[in-house]
């Protein structure tokens, strides 16, 4: 067929760049908040003398090692962390075309807190210090992990076979999550009804996802995983407008949906095993920044990926830094407070309605 | 890059059930073919066979000499596009939602090109005020137009259209099927669209195709569109008359009493 040629409407133009500006002003949002966590805490050190610590030019090696050892790779795993959960709360909304969908709702959140259970209980990787300022030692960290990201893959593993047999519908795949999800926690409380007081402590403790667990070991393969995912996802973003358009449409596209959605769905839960089996649950990120960021630019998923990312890692550096404040001395677990933050928010979001 | 569409001993069973048997037809660029049949009888099914969203048992689908069958997801896309019978909505601009439409030539973002292909079609089907709106505040005639527009920014050489009036009030039903009727004379696009309304499937379809149990029960032009043969083909009685030089096809049966 053959098109004559128009030209590129000005006013869609500048419609564009507003998203791409919105983007860019989040982004330079994640950095004074990164600044900003690393700066407050039991110790204050002022931004200035952060950002010269960073750059090598620090003047304390008290502070030098407070920042280095503790506060950035802290506020480093907020924002990979929040990053992961938020795309791949994206991804699989898009994919399954279902609002409701995230990695706390599949199933894959229980899963993690059942692996980490039968690590601790059943296994005895557990066991608690039970003090108020240092609340829980896992004798074997790497064990839980292990266990836990391995309960995690089990889950994806059932979700996308049920989902295999049945032709990849998006219904087969959320119902199979969710009864999964309401599986694993029942298996949970099984578990924790036959622990000792202490066994019991480790693994509620365990479920509070915490950024603070993560060290410079395991954050690079984190970030690693993360980045790639985000690649893998910003790559199909064409293929998940069309899915958004309807299966049909999306097949009169060229788009094989079967494949992308399997495709999809395994590299988001993979993302989101990884967090949990380092860091714990952390619920709502996932869910809730899509949602969010869908507000201000739009169901398009060329600048909603990116702009999911760039929410998930402000959502959860944001709460990290007030739950490391707010009842100091003590240092709450950021999980606690991601749906205290977020809720109003995405309510009051709701409640404001789609900016067009 | 005009090509004739032929399709050959088409074949498709849904388990152990025949749906389509030995369908066989062709079309010419720049002609439209309707396909008619009541509801149920594979109408849906033939389109989908053809751009292989299914998957005929037997069969070929030429364009030319080439077999779209043969052809990757992504390669039938780039020469056959299809509009399904319902259109999702969702919350993009109109704009986004035509420029989808280059999805199969897309590399790794929109060029110049494929942006001022979505413009020039939106200038042609006179939608330029609706670029930006948002498809969900769209009324059904709209939404159609842009399931249109996307479908014809795909530079199809074959153009798929499952009810395309479905869902339209008679203005919108003219207005939708003049479109089509203009944009497959004037790109050379060989065009297979499924209708009920068989007065619309006289004013603008060149070729008819009655399906009946799976298989073609009569093809031809105009002159094969008797009131005996859509006797047969729905079980209803009909009479063809003429009414300021359009024919149409009126039921006698239905008394209302």
């Amino acid at each position: 067929m053959h098109t004559e040629f128009g030209t590129v409407p000005a006013d869609y133009l500048a419609y564009t760049r507003k998203k791409v500006f919105w983007i860019a002003g989040s982004l330079v949002l994640v950095f004074v908040l990164f600044i900003l966590a690393i700066s407050v805490g039991a110790i204050a050190i002022p931004p200035v003398d952060v950002l010269q610590t960073l750059f090598g030019a620090g003047t304390s090696t008290k502070w030098d090692r407070i920042i280095w050892n503790i506060r950035l790779p802290q506020a480093l795993a907020a924002i990979v962390a929040g990053t992961g959960l938020a795309i791949a709360g994206v991804a699989m909304q898009s994919i399954l075309r279902n609002p409701l969908a995230s990695p706390f709702t599949l199933g894959i959140s229980s899963a993690g807190a059942f692996g980490a259970a039968v690590s601790i209980i059943v296994l005895g990787a557990g066991k608690v210090q039970s003090t108020v300022a240092n609340p829980v030692t896992i004798t074997n960290p790497y064990l839980t992990t292990i266990v836990a990201f391995a309960f995690c893959m089990l889950a994806t593993a059932v979700i996308l076979l049920f989902s295999h047999l049945k032709g990849a519908s998006p219904e087969i795949m959320v119902l199979t999550g969710v009864a999964l999800s309401s599986l694993f926690s029942a298996g949970v409380m099984f578990l924790q009804y036959f622990s000792s007081d202490t066994q019991l402590a480790a693994v509620v403790f365990w479920t509070f996802g915490d950024v603070g667990r993560a060290t410079w070991e395991t954050l690079p393969l984190m970030a690693v995983v993360v980045a790639a995912a985000t690649l893998y996802f910003i790559y199909n973003r064409w293929n998940y407008n069309a899915i958004d358009a309807g299966d049909e449409t999306a097949q009169g596209l060229g788009v094989d949906v079967q494949r992308t959605r399997i495709v999809g769905m395994t590299v988001a839960t993979l993302v989101a095993a990884v967090i949990v089996a380092l860091l714990g649950v952390i619920g709502f990120v996932g869910l809730v920044c899509p949602h969010m960021m869908r507000r201000v630019v739009g169901d398009d998923q060329r600048y909603l990926i990116p702009a999911s990312a760039v929410a998930g890692a402000i959502l959860l550096l944001a709460s990290d830094t007030v739950a490391r404040v707010i009842v100091a001395p003590y240092i709450l677990p950021v999980a606690v407070l991601t749906a205290f933050l977020g809720a109003p928010l995405f309510i009051f979001l709701l409640f404001r309605g789609y900016k067009r | 890059m005009t090509k004739m569409l032929t399709i050959n001993e088409l074949k498709f069973m849904y388990r152990n059930r025949d749906v389509l048997d030995r369908i066989a037809f062709s079309v010419r660029p720049g002609q439209v073919v309707a396909v008619l049949g009541p509801n149920g009888v594979g109408k849906t099914t033939l389109l989908k066979c053809l751009n292989r969203i299914l998957k005929p048992r037997e069969g070929t689908v030429l364009l030319d000499e080439e077999n779209l069958l043969d052809l990757g997801t992504m390669e039938i896309a780039r020469k056959v596009s299809y509009v399904p019978q319902r259109v999702e909505t969702g919350r993009l601009t109109a704009f986004d939602a035509v420029l989808l439409g280059r999805r199969p030539h897309i590399g790794w973002d929109v060029t110049h090109r494929d942006l001022s292909i979505v413009d020039a079609i939106f200038k042609k089907m006179g939608m330029e005020d609706l670029r930006l709106v948002s498809i969900d505040e769209m009324s059904g005639g709209e939404l159609q137009k842009v399931a249109i527009a996307r479908a014809l920014v795909q530079e199809p050489q074959v153009l798929l259209l499952d009810e395309p009036t479905s869902n339209l009030d008679l203005k919108n039903q003219v207005e939708i099927l003049t479109i089509i009727r203009e944009v497959v004379r004037d790109h050379n696009i060989a065009a297979v669209m499924t209708l009920h309304d068989l007065n619309q499937a006289l004013r603008f379809a060149d070729t008819f195709i009655f399906i009946k149990d799976g298989r073609v029960f009569v093809q031809g032009s105009h002159d094969i569109v008797t009131s005996l043969i859509i006797e047969e083909v729905y079980g209803l009685p009909v009479m063809i008359g003429e009414l300021c030089g359009v024919r149409c096809v009126i039921p006698t049966a239905c008394k209302i009493s």
